[in-house]
C-alpha cells in the first residue's frame, strides 16, 4: 500500500524545523553561510508564537543605566534560574545579546528610542538595570516581522542573482514534520505532511535544526497556542536524543482568567514594570509578605518605598510585584488557595488606580486594546484578574552549549530556542526568551551549516523507515473504533493540569504517571473522522503522541526531584536542596518507555564564580563548593 | 474534561445558530449548527466547540487567540473579522451568525483560504535597504521619526484589509497588478523609516504596487483589527507626486491637515507653536527624515524665516463617523458621489495664499 503513496521529495543542506524566531534567525545564519536552506513552519509564515512575546529582548546595552554590562546579565539571569542554569549558555547569552539586537536595526527593526536616539530599555522582573529592547508592548511582533522580512530580503537577493526566489532558502508554511530520518546514528532527512492538503512530503537533509517551541498544549490553562505540542522535544527523543529539565515549567503568573475566551492569554509584566501592583480580594497588596529570604537584599519592605522605585530606583529597592515569575505565581496560587482570590479564581491586577488613564493607554497600547476587544474590559478604569498560566518550558533538548548541536547519540541534529534545555535552569526571566532564540538560533544555524560543510559522504534516508513514518502517519484516519483526538487531548490537559500543575505532590505524581500510561495506549488507538486535505482532527492525532512522551519526561522527573526550585514547587519538599542544585535529570527514549538519569551539572568557571559574594552564594551551593570558593577568592588575594 | 469551574460566575448557557460554509474548490455550502455558547467567549471558541463535538474535521486557521496573530481571519455575517476577536455578546440573542471563509483568496477547504497572494506581493516589495556605513549599534534616531513607521509595524497580517479590498475583491483580473493596503503600508513604512538608504518608495508603489488602482474608500481602515490608518496615514502620503513632496505647499500643507488623525482636536485650532511649520529636511546628511518635529535648530531657524504667523489657519475637523464611531465602510453608503476628500470635508482648493505657510530650502540665500 505504502508504495502507492505518493511522497514529494526534497533536498536541502540545513532543514530548519520551526519559523518562529530561533527558527528564522538560524535558517538566516545557514543561508549567510551558504548552505541551501529549508525552513518548516507548522502554521503560515510570520504566525509563530514568538508574537506574543510582549515585554522584550533583554540585552545589557547599557542605553538607559550605563552600568549595565554582561556580567550583570549573566549574574541576574543565573540567580533568575536558581543556579541550576548551563553556566556556559548563561555566559554566552550575556555576551551576545547586544550584538544580535543591534544586527536586527539592520534588517529594519524599529525599536522604542531614548532620548539620544538609543533603543530604550525597560525594568523587567529579575532584571537589575533597565535592560528589554522593546516595541511598546508587541516586542515579539517587532522580531518576528523583521525575522521575516529579512529572509524575504535573501530570497530578493537570490533571485537576482540565480532566477529565483526559492534557489537559496525556502518557506514550507503550514507543514508538519512527524518524523526525523537516521542514517545509523546520523540525521538523514525529515518526513511529514502538508497541512493544506495532507499530502506527504520528505527532506533529505544532512543537518536539521529544531525550533520547534514548547510544551504548553499539554496544559488546560496556557498561554500557547495550538502549536505547542512538544514536537521538537519529541521527534529529539526518538533521534536518540536527551531531553533536560524537564520538570521545570515556567506558569507566568499574570494569565487572563476572566473571561473564559481569553482565559490563558498573558498579561505582560511591563504592567507591573510601569506600576502595577498586584490585590487579593480584601483589597491586600500582599506581595510583601511573599518576598524570599534570598531576595530580600534587592526588594522593597514598605509600599512606600517601592513606590518611590518607580522614579528614583538608584535609591530604592524594587516593588515585590517584579519578583521572578516562579515566585509571584506562587504568592498568587497560596492567594487563592487561602480563599483571598477572585471569583473567578485569580488575583486582581490593579494599574488603573496607579497611573491616568492616558499614560496607561501610551504605555500599554496593545494590552489595553486586548482586554478592551477581547474582554470588554477597560484597564484603565478597573483591575484585571489574573492568575497562572502555563507559559514556557525550561527543560529541553540537551544541547552542546556553544554549537547547539544536541548530546546523546545522534549527529546532525540541533536545537535553539525554547525546544533546548539548560540556558534558564529552573527558571526563566522575562525578556531572556526573545535574545535567547537569537543567540543560539544564529549559533544553531551557523554551527549545522558547518557541520554539513564537514561531512565526507551525504547520509542516505533508508526506505522502511520512510514506509514506517507513511503508516505512522496514515493510521488514524484508517482507524474508526478509536477514540477522538479531542477528548483524548482534553484528558491528557486534565492529568497535566490537575496532578502535575504548579504545585506538586509525590502521590498525585505517581497517580499522573499511571494514567498518562493508560493515556499511552489510548492514544495509539486514536482515529480521526474525515481526509487528508486540512483536517484539524488528523493533525491534532498525529500531535498527541508528542504531547503525551512530553507530558511523560516531566511528570517522571518531576517525581524524582524531591526539592522545590524555580518551575517546579514540590509541597511534600519546599525547600531548595543545594545537593538537587548539582544535577539535571536527563531524559532519553528506551522503546516507547521514557528513561530517567542523573547527570552533574557542568562546573562554572572560577572567573564566572566571582562574579557573586558569598552570601549569595551561601544560599544556593553546598558546604563544599563553598569551600572550593573560598579557597578560590583566598588565591586570587 | 466537560466541567467548567469557571462558569460559576457566569450566565447559564445557552443555544445559538450558526451557519458555517463548508466545502472544498470544487463546491460547497452553508451548514447550519446549533451549538452551545457560554458567557464570555468569541465566534472562535464556538468553532473549537463545533471541532470537538460534532465536526471534527471542520477546517479553520488560527493560532494565539489573542489577536495578535491574524491567523483567524473569516467573513462573519460577510464582515472580514478576527474569529478571535469577534465576542459573542455583540450579536442579538435570536440572529443566526453566519461564518464564511475569506472571499478574495481561493478556497482551501471550509473556512480556509490559499493566502499565497500575499506573500508573492510581499516577497515583490522591495526590503529594507540599510543605510550604508552605519554599523550594527550605532543606529541613532528620535522616537517622533519612528513612530510614523511603527504604527504600520502594528500590522499582523491577517490580510483583512486585502479581502476587503474592492480593487481585488471580486476582481481577480487586477491581482497581479495591484498589492494591496498592506503592502502599501509596508511601502509607507520603509519610506518613512529614518535611515531607509533608498528613496524611491513612492515611486515604486506607483509604478509597481498599482497604488493608483486604490480610490481612497477607507474599507481597509474600517477592518483593520490594529487600527491603522492605512488610508490616511499610509496610502494618501504615498500618492503625492514625487516632485510634491519638496516644492509644492499645497500637498505638503495637506499632509499635515492630514496628520491631524494623530493630534488630539482641541490642540490644532490656530495654535501657532513652532513646530507647525519647518523645512522638510532635518537630521543628518545623507539621511532622509519625514519627521514630525525636527531637532535641527538650523533648520528651525529657517523654518521660521518668512512665516507669517498671524494667518489664519485652517481648522482641520475630524472625518464624519457613523452611529459606531466609525469611518464609514464603503462609498455605497456615502451621502456624495465619489470617495470623500482626503484633505477632510471643510478644505476648499485652491487654499488663499495668505493661509500658507512655506519656506525655501534656500531662501537665506536670497
Amino acid at each position: 500500500m505504502t508504495t502507492t503513496t505518493r511522497i514529494e521529495r526534497h533536498h536541502y543542506d540545513v532543514v530548519v524545523i520551526g519559523a518562529g524566531g530561533a527558527g528564522l534567525r538560524a535558517a538566516i545564519e545557514a543561508r549567510l553561510a551558504g548552505k541551501k536552506t529549508a525552513i518548516i513552519s507548522k502554521s503560515l509564515f510570520g504566525k509563530a508564537h514568538t508574537v506574543m512575546a510582549e515585554g522584550g529582548a533583554a540585552a545589557a546595552m547599557g542605553n538607559v543605566n550605563s552600568r549595565d554590562s554582561w556580567p550583570v546579565h549573566f549574574r541576574d539571569t543565573m540567580r533568575g534560574g536558581k543556579f541550576l542554569n548551563n553556566f556556559r549558555m548563561a555566559e554566552l547569552h550575556a555576551k551576545e545579546s547586544p550584538q544580535r539586537i543591534w544586527e536586527l536595526e539592520t534588517y529594519g527593526a524599529l525599536f522604542d528610542r531614548t532620548k539620544d536616539g538609543r533603543i530604550s530599555q525597560r525594568n523587567f522582573g529579575g532584571h537589575e538595570y533597565p535592560r528589554l529592547a522593546h516595541v511598546g508592548d508587541r516586542t515579539g511582533l517587532e522580531l518576528i516581522r523583521t525575522l521575516q522580512q529579512k529572509i524575504v530580503s535573501l530570497q530578493q537577493e537570490d533571485r537576482r542573482e540565480h532566477g529565483s526566489y526559492d534557489a537559496r532558502i525556502r518557506v514550507f508554511a503550514e507543514t508538519t514534520i512527524t518524523e526525523l530520518l537516521l542514517d545509523g546514528d546520523r540525521v538523514a532527512g525529515a518526513f511529514g505532511y502538508y497541512r493544506e492538503s495532507g499530502e506527504f512530503i520528505l527532506f533529505e537533509a544532512p543537518a536539521v535544526v529544531l525550533a520547534t517551541g514548547g510544551v504548553g498544549r499539554s496544559y488546560k490553562v496556557t498561554s500557547n497556542s495550538w502549536e505547542y505540542t512538544g514536537d521538537g522535544h519529541a521527534l529529539a527523543l526518538r533521534a536518540g536524543a536527551t531531553l533536560i529539565n524537564m520538570e521545570f515549567l515556567q506558569f507566568h503568573p499574570t494569565g487572563m482568567v476572566w473571561p473564559p475566551s481569553v482565559k490563558g492569554i498573558l498579561v505582560t509584566e511591563s504592567v507591573r514594570g510601569d506600576g502595577g501592583i498586584l490585590k487579593n480580594s480584601e483589597g491586600k497588596r500582599f506581595m510583601f509578605d511573599y518576598v524570599p529570604d534570598v531576595f530580600r537584599k534587592q526588594y522593597a519592605d514598605s509600599e512606600a518605598e517601592a513606590d518611590r522605585w518607580y522614579e528614583d530606583p538608584d535609591h530604592n529597592r524594587r516593588p515585590p510585584e517584579l519578583l521572578p515569575r516562579d515566585e509571584v505565581a506562587r504568592a498568587i496560587n497560596s492567594e487563592v488557595k487561602a480563599g483571598r482570590g477572585t471569583p473567578a479564581g485569580g488575583v486582581y491586577l490593579d494599574i488603573a488606580s496607579r497611573l491616568p488613564a492616558e499614560e496607561i493607554r501610551r504605555r500599554l497600547p496593545s494590552m489595553y486594546h486586548q482586554f478592551k476587544e477581547l474582554a470588554d474590559v477597560d484597564i484603565t478604569r478597573e483591575p484585571m484578574e489574573v492568575g497562572p498560566t502555563c507559559h514556557y518550558v525550561m527543560g529541553g533538548v540537551e544541547v552542546d552549549p556553544d554549537s547547539g548541536a544536541a548530546f546523546g547519540h545522534v549527529r546532525g541534529l540541533f536545537a535553539a530556542g525554547e525546544v533546548s534545555g539548560g540556558m534558564h535552569g529552573s527558571n526563566r526571566l522575562g525578556g531572556n526568551s526573545l535574545s535567547d532564540l537569537l543567540v543560539f538560533g544564529k549559533r544553531a544555524g551557523g554551527h549545522a551549516a558547518s557541520y554539513a560543510d564537514g561531512l565526507a559522504s551525504r547520509p542516505q534516508v533508508p526506505v522502511p523507515a520512510v514506509e514506517t513514518a507513511v503508516e505512522t502517519a496514515l493510521a488514524p484516519l484508517q482507524r474508526d473504533t478509536g477514540e477522538s483526538p479531542y477528548v483524548l487531548q482534553q484528558d491528557l490537559q486534565a492529568v497535566m493540569g490537575e496532578l502535575v500543575g504548579i504545585i506538586r505532590r509525590e502521590g498525585e505524581l505517581v497517580d499522573a504517571l499511571a494514567r498518562l500510561g493508560e493515556l499511552r495506549e489510548r492514544v495509539a488507538k486514536v482515529s480521526a473522522a474525515g481526509g487528508r486535505r486540512y483536517n484539524p482532527g488528523w493533525h491534532l492525532a498525529l500531535d498527541l503522541r508528542n504531547m503525551l512522551v512530553v507530558s511523560e519526561c516531566t511528570a517522571k522527573a518531576a517525581l524524582e526531584r524531591r526539592e522545590s526550585r524555580g518551575g517546579h514547587t514540590r509541597e511534600d519538599h519546599p525547600t531548595m536542596d543545594p545537593a538537587w542544585r548539582r544535577v539535571n535529570q536527563v531524559c532519553s527514549l528506551e522503546g516507547d518507555i521514557v528513561h530517567l538519569d542523573r547527570k552533574p551539572l557542568p562546573r562554572m568557571r572560577p572567573e564566572l564564580f566571582a562574579l557573586f559574594d558569598r552570601a549569595e552564594l551561601a544560599k544556593y551551593l553546598t558546604d563544599e563548593e563553598l569551600a572550593e570558593f573560598d579557597a578560590l577568592t583566598e588565591e586570587e588575594r | 474534561m466537560g466541567t467548567e469551574k469557571s462558569q460559576a460566575a457566569g450566565a447559564p448557557a445557552t443555544k445559538r445558530q450558526f451557519r458555517i460554509w463548508r466545502g472544498d474548490e470544487t463546491g460547497g455550502d452553508l451548514k447550519e449548527y446549533l451549538v452551545e455558547v457560554k458567557e464570555g467567549e468569541v465566534v472562535l471558541d464556538i468553532i473549537h466547540r463545533l471541532q470537538s463535538t460534532e465536526a471534527p474535521d471542520l477546517a479553520c486557521r488560527w493560532n494565539c487567540k489573542a489577536g495578535k496573530c491574524g491567523s483567524c481571519s473569516v467573513e462573519i455575517n460577510g464582515k472580514p473579522k478576527l474569529a478571535c476577536m469577534t465576542r459573542m455578546s455583540t450579536f442579538t440573542a435570536d440572529e443566526t451568525i453566519s461564518v464564511t471563509p475569506l472571499r478574495t483568496f481561493p478556497i482551501v477547504r471550509d473556512l480556509v483560504t490559499d493566502v499565497s497572494f500575499n506573500y508573492e506581493k510581499a516577497r515583490e516589495t522591495p526590503a529594507f535597504a540599510p543605510p550604508p556605513g552605519v554599523t550594527p549599534g550605532d543606529y541613532r534616531m528620535q522616537q517622533v521619526d519612528v513612530e510614523r513607521s511603527q504604527e504600520f509595524r502594528k500590522c499582523i497580517e491577517c490580510f483583512l484589509c486585502q479581502t476587503v479590498c474592492h480593487v481585488i475583491r471580486d476582481h481577480e483580473e487586477n491581482k497581479p497588478a495591484f498589492a494591496g493596503p498592506r503592502y502599501f503600508i509596508r511601502a509607507a513604512e520603509l519610506d518613512m523609516h529614518p535611515l531607509d538608504a533608498r528613496d524611491d518608495r513612492k515611486e515604486y508603489a506607483q509604478a509597481e504596487q498599482g497604488l493608483g488602482y486604490c480610490n481612497i474608500t477607507k474599507c481597509c481602515t474600517e477592518v483593520c483589527p490594529e487600527h491603522i490608518k492605512i488610508t490616511d496615514n499610509g496610502i494618501i502620503p504615498m500618492k503625492e507626486r514625487v516632485v510634491d513632496r519638496k516644492y509644492d505647499p499645497l500637498v505638503w500643507l495637506g499632509n499635515k491637515i492630514f496628520r491631524r488623525g494623530q493630534v488630539p482636536q482641541t490642540s490644532v485650532t490656530s495654535e501657532h507653536s513652532p513646530g507647525a511649520v519647518r523645512a522638510p529636511a532635518a537630521g543628518p546628511p545623507g539621511f532622509h527624515s519625514h519627521a514630525g518635529a525636527s531637532h535641527d535648530p538650523k533648520a528651525e531657524a529657517q523654518a521660521q524665516a518668512g512665516v507669517n504667523w498671524h494667518r489664519e489657519v485652517p481648522k482641520p475637523t475630524a472625518p464624519t463617523l457613523d452611529e459606531s464611531g466609525k469611518l464609514p465602510l464603503t462609498e455605497l453608503t456615502f451621502d456624495r458621489p465619489a470617495a470623500p476628500s482626503p484633505f477632510g470635508e471643510d478644505v476648499s482648493f485652491p487654499l488663499p495664499p495668505e493661509h500658507l505657510n512655506y519656506a525655501h530650502p534656500e531662501q537665506d540665500k536670497h
